[in-house]
């Protein structure tokens, strides 16, 4: 045998070590065998599967019957994208999982920590079946392991993917929500504001305000801030815009809620707040809106 | 193309066209203050709703106007600033600080007839 061959041999089965002369299958030959046996013990493998699930302890957020159920469906699609080597259904199965596991609380490690376990379980099953046959056990595994590795992968890749896609969905979410312009009375609107304020957020604040007040025809706006925990000089300048600004449409602002640490802060970093109009909290800020605006609450029992 | 200035009752009012030159905007101003005292207006109402951008200048005689018409004995008052305006001018430092401002001319004579109350 020539050393050309000999090198093409080396590449198809690794175990070729010191040109021993062996008449080794295609990959693709060894795939359909290695799948013919994952198929025949697909009962037994699932269920070594799911023990050793069970055993490490993960997917706790699942029962039983779900992690069986799943495993089964799991292990087809694992087989079958071992099969055709096409991995487009196998990541839509895994986004499909994803989106229906990560409710639950499932982590990323759960899930990664999952598919490596199969990896390994059906890695063992082949070692029990073909240990009397180091050579061929090695063109086996030549095959399974890049396709096996790309199948984890795969997975991973879905879940973490999806993962992003909740959180991203998430913070839009929260940012719609957060950022209300509340009519309380005629002319009096109220701008309570919670959470971390990035420069973004911010300019997002002054617009739906400033659009507030010309929708509502607000004289008086009440800026709630005791939900912020904290605030840097960027954000405090722009809260100082924000009531310059609004002040332009011909509307008083009323800033209610500064904490302590706030308020040092904003001392000690020298914003200008001469400018705004500040009250200790909420009430006190609508009961001085209500001022401005001429109205007075009284008690029924006053009023008789 | 020149502002034209109406009287309603005591109140003089000037309504921004969409552009206007520099020459325009200080003929507006010659006319407000001359025509505040000729018509015995106690207050001025410039309307700048159709202004979509406020330069510096702008800005600038608008104040102007706004405090040589104090100095001539009447009040003034902006109305019409649009939301976007509002936030452009103050990120450029345009506050118009010590000048009165309301979101619309009904607004402005609203404004305007309470100042009045309360000066008679």
């Amino acid at each position: 045998m020539s050393k050309r061959e000999n090198a093409s041999r080396d590449l198809e089965a690794r175990s070729n070590v010191g040109g021993e002369m062996v008449r080794s299958e295609a990959p693709s030959e060894l795939l359909r065998e290695l799948v013919a046996h994952l198929r025949q013990n697909r009962t037994q493998l699932r269920e070594e599967w799911v023990m050793r699930i069970a055993e490490t302890r993960l997917l706790t957020a699942m029962t039983k019957e779900e992690i069986f159920a799943e495993a089964t469906s799991v292990y087809d699609s694992y087989v079958e994208a071992l099969e055709t080597e096409a991995f487009e259904a196998l990541q839509a199965y895994a986004r499909n999982l994803s989106e229906r596991i990560i409710p639950r609380g499932v982590e990323t490690h759960e899930v990664v920590g999952i598919v490596l376990l199969l990896r390994d379980v059906l890695a063992r099953s082949l070692f029990a079946k073909y240990q009397t046959d180091f050579k061929k056990l090695n063109r086996i595994l030549d095959a399974y392991e890049p396709a096996a590795n790309r199948i984890a992968n795969t997975v991973a890749v879905g879940f973490v993917q999806e993962r992003e896609r909740v959180i991203r969905q998430q913070q839009e979410a929260i940012r719609e929500l957060s950022t209300p312009v509340l009519q309380v009375r005629e002319r009096l609107l109220i701008l309570p504001i919670i959470g971390v304020i990035d420069p973004q957020r911010a300019r997002q604040l002054t617009e739906q305000l400033l659009r507030g007040i010309r929708t509502n025809r607000a004289k008086v706006v009440v800026i709630d801030i005791t939900g912020v925990a904290a605030m840097d000089v960027t954000v405090a300048n722009h809260l100082v815009q924000t009531v310059e600004a609004s002040r332009l449409l011909g509307a008083t602002v009323i800033v209610t809620g500064l904490s302590p640490e706030i308020a040092q802060t904003l001392v000690t970093i020298g914003v200008d707040l001469g400018k705004m109009n500040t009250v200790g909290d909420l009430q006190g800020g609508i009961e001085q809106a209500e001022r401005l605006l001429g109205y007075k609450v009284v008690t029924l029992a006053e009023t008789r | 193309m020149e502002v034209p200035i109406l009287k309603q009752g005591e109140v003089l009012i000037a309504t921004f066209q969409a552009a206007l030159s520099d020459a325009d905007l200080e003929h507006l101003r010659r006319g407000l203050v001359q025509q505040v005292v000729k018509f015995r207006s106690r207050g001025v109402i410039v309307d700048v709703t159709a202004m979509d951008v406020m330069d510096s200048f702008a800005s600038r005689t608008l104040r102007e106007i706004a405090h040589m018409i104090r100095l001539r004995g009447a009040e003034t008052v902006i109305v019409g600033i649009q939301p976007e305006v509002a936030f452009a001018m103050v990120q450029l430092g345009l506050t118009l600080e010590d000048v009165a401002t309301a979101l619309d001319l009904e607004e402005g004579l609203a404004y305007l007839s309470e100042k009045f109350k309360n000066i008679d």
